[in-house]
């Protein structure tokens, strides 16, 4: 059995390895355009509205560093690097000269946000629903309730997001379709504010917790059907322990370890999904933010959010492989 | 393996009604090859019209009829879902196979490529991807470059079937015969995984086509090559949700809805048959 430094250690090589690949991607994908980038990218910057020449000279010059253009092929693959390394990728072309970090660094926390809070009900809704579903067999709402999310399941988020957005927009107008905020609310911790930002979240997290639960759910329930037929639980059962903390300590539990691994396992997929349930809503985070960057022929800003998500979801990753050994004991154990 | 089907076709409702809404979508899609007018054709009806006897589905905007329109869409988009899907099987039965296989340095090198895969989110990569790419951008580019990406998870399910087979029996006979890896991979083990490809790929096919629809709609595609993504970009360019035009929403939602919970179905239902644990938990009281 490995012990937990090596376990750290392993995963932590297991990060740099991912970004590493995913940045070589990204420097792949953007020397496989056989269109000269420098100036599609200022002809689509420019296409609307004046630029002044000095602007435009600027913007060249940058953008043929972000290229990577200068130099040769090794030259400019050791100069993508040292910018993703230094988190410098230049002033944004759509918003000039806002540096392309500081609009990530403001989109980011939402996108955290509406990823950690839905991922969470999601998780947690998905396995306690599942596994109840598992132990409790008999149960019809509970196999109503698996149909429901069974049925969500494998529609892809754009989709769903867009009936929502139709359902809550057109048919029954309750909800705030759009933005992050109220448009009258000034940013401040005060709990008018808070209350606005929970109330534009309903509907993406919405849209982003019906597609997610079906799997949570179905991997739950068939873990916690095959764990109920195992010796132990049997015994405890006979042993008059009390169904419901057979159902917490004996059967959930242990089903939750290959859950924990498979939410490590999907977060890029539902990452995917937050970005594009955030463009369909117009929330302020990432997915706005890299749509518009294309409309806008933003090359820094694309490549500026493709990269930042592609470590951001890895470390995110890496947090939930280290704390992997909470509950499951035998990774600590020597 | 056809009487497997016919077995699942007659006893295994999820199966059945998968097939069906499949089949059913299947048929409108071949219907697109009686088409009275070329897909692109445009202003051939008059625009607007709601569904009637005339027009099925309604027109568009553009003056297309949507019923011959969305029969070309549903065939081009199933076509880019299975083009992805066989090009990444490929892929994923190779990594898969040979890491199970082998073993030791070459599975360790290869899966963490594999997990690499998994982690990173694709939508980014896709979207950069169309970004240099522009209007060289095509359908079989997108396919192509979605396949590339899209067969990490399907590789590792293969794998842990591929390393249980090493130690069997026969895999030993094979060896001692004087059979090749490739002889062995391809003669012996390939049958075993193969229940495993197909439920697989109709995971993938929906990954993909929900993929597909995702970027089209945004415009990140070829838009000239009518999909049901496709179909919703124009119809969000005409505003048709606000100016009252459902049908042009409608339809195509409800066929690529009907696609996936098909597909959804018949994945699920395969996965029962391979692993006959949950076939029993669903007769246990």
């Amino acid at each position: 059995m490995k012990t937990y430094p090596t376990y750290i250690l392993t995963r932590l090589g297991q990060f740099v390895l991912v970004v590493f690949i995913g940045i070589n991607i990204a420097f792949i994908v953007t020397h496989s355009t056989p269109i000269d980038p420098v100036e599609q990218s200022i002809a689509a910057a420019t296409q609307y509205g004046s630029t002044s020449p000095e602007a435009i000279a600027l913007m060249r010059q940058s953008l043929k560093e972000l290229y990577g253009l200068q130099g040769g092929l090794a030259d400019q693959y050791f100069a993508f690097w040292r910018r993703i390394l230094l988190g410098d990728f230049g002033p944004s072309l759509s918003a000039f000269p806002t540096p392309v970090s500081v609009l990530v660094g403001r989109a980011l926390p939402w996108t955290a946000g509406l990823l950690l809070s839905s991922t969470l009900l999601t998780w947690v809704l998905g396995n306690l629903l599942g596994g109840l579903a598992g132990y409790y067999r008999q149960s019809r709402a509970l196999r109503f309730a698996g149909i429901l999310a069974m049925a969500f399941h494998p529609i892809p988020y754009y989709v769903v997001a867009f009936v929502l957005l139709i359902v809550f927009g057109y048919l029954w107008p309750i909800l705030p379709l759009s933005g992050g905020y109220g448009m009258n609310m000034t940013r401040a911790l005060s709990w008018g504010f808070i209350g606005s930002v929970a109330l534009h979240s309903i509907l993406p997290v919405l849209s982003l917790a019906l597609v997610g639960l079906g799997g949570w759910f179905m991997g739950m329930r068939s873990l916690v059907s095959n764990i109920v037929t195992e010796d132990y639980v049997a015994y405890a059962e006979l042993g008059g322990v009390k169904r419901s903390r057979i159902l917490a300590s004996y059967v959930m539990r242990n089903a939750l370890v290959p859950q924990v691994t498979g939410l490590a396992m999907s977060l890029g997929a539902i990452f995917n999904g937050a970005i594009i349930t955030e463009q369909v809503f117009g929330y302020p985070g990432v997915g706005t933010l890299l749509v518009s960057a294309v409309y806008a022929g933003d090359y820094s800003l694309v490549l500026g959010i493709t990269t930042v998500s592609i470590v951001a979801v890895s470390l995110a990753v890496l947090l939930i492989d280290l704390c992997y050994p909470l509950i499951d004991p035998r990774v600590r154990a020597r | 393996m056809g009487r497997t089907l016919l077995d699942l076709l007659r006893f295994n409702r999820q199966f059945a009604s998968g097939a069906a809404l499949l089949l059913i979508v299947a048929a409108y899609a071949c219907l697109s090859f009686f088409s009275p007018y070329a897909p692109n054709d445009t202003y051939v009806a008059p625009p607007d019209v709601p569904p009637d006897w005339t027009y099925l589905m309604g027109t568009t905007s553009r003056g297309q009829d949507l019923f011959w329109l969305l029969s070309f869409a549903i065939r081009n988009t199933l076509a880019f879902g299975l083009a992805v899907a066989v090009l990444s099987r490929l892929l994923a039965l190779a990594i898969g196979l040979v890491a199970g296989y082998s073993g030791g340095l070459l599975d360790r090198a290869l899966m963490s490529l594999n997990d690499t895969f998994i982690v990173i989110p694709l939508f980014p990569i896709l979207v950069l991807f169309y970004f240099v790419m522009r209007d060289r951008m095509s359908w079989g580019l997108l396919a192509l470059m979605m396949a590339c990406l899209g067969w990490a998870y399907d590789a590792r399910l293969i794998r842990s079937v591929a390393m249980s087979l090493r130690h069997r029996e026969f895999t030993e006979t094979g060896i001692f015969s004087g059979m090749s890896m490739r002889q062995i991979l391809v003669e012996e083990h390939l049958p075993y995984v193969l229940p495993i490809v197909f439920s697989t790929t109709m995971n993938n096919i929906n990954w993909s086509i929900g993929l597909e629809v995702t970027l089209s709609v945004l415009g990140f595609t070829d838009i000239n090559t009518p999909t049901i993504g496709v179909l919703l970009y124009w119809a969000n360019q005409h505003t048709a949700l606000v100016s009252g035009i459902w049908w042009w929403i409608f339809f195509p939602v409800l066929l690529v809805v009907m696609t996936f919970i098909g597909l959804f179905l018949l994945a699920v239902s395969m996965n029962e048959y391979i692993d006959p644990r949950s076939r029993l938990g669903r007769r246990a009281p």
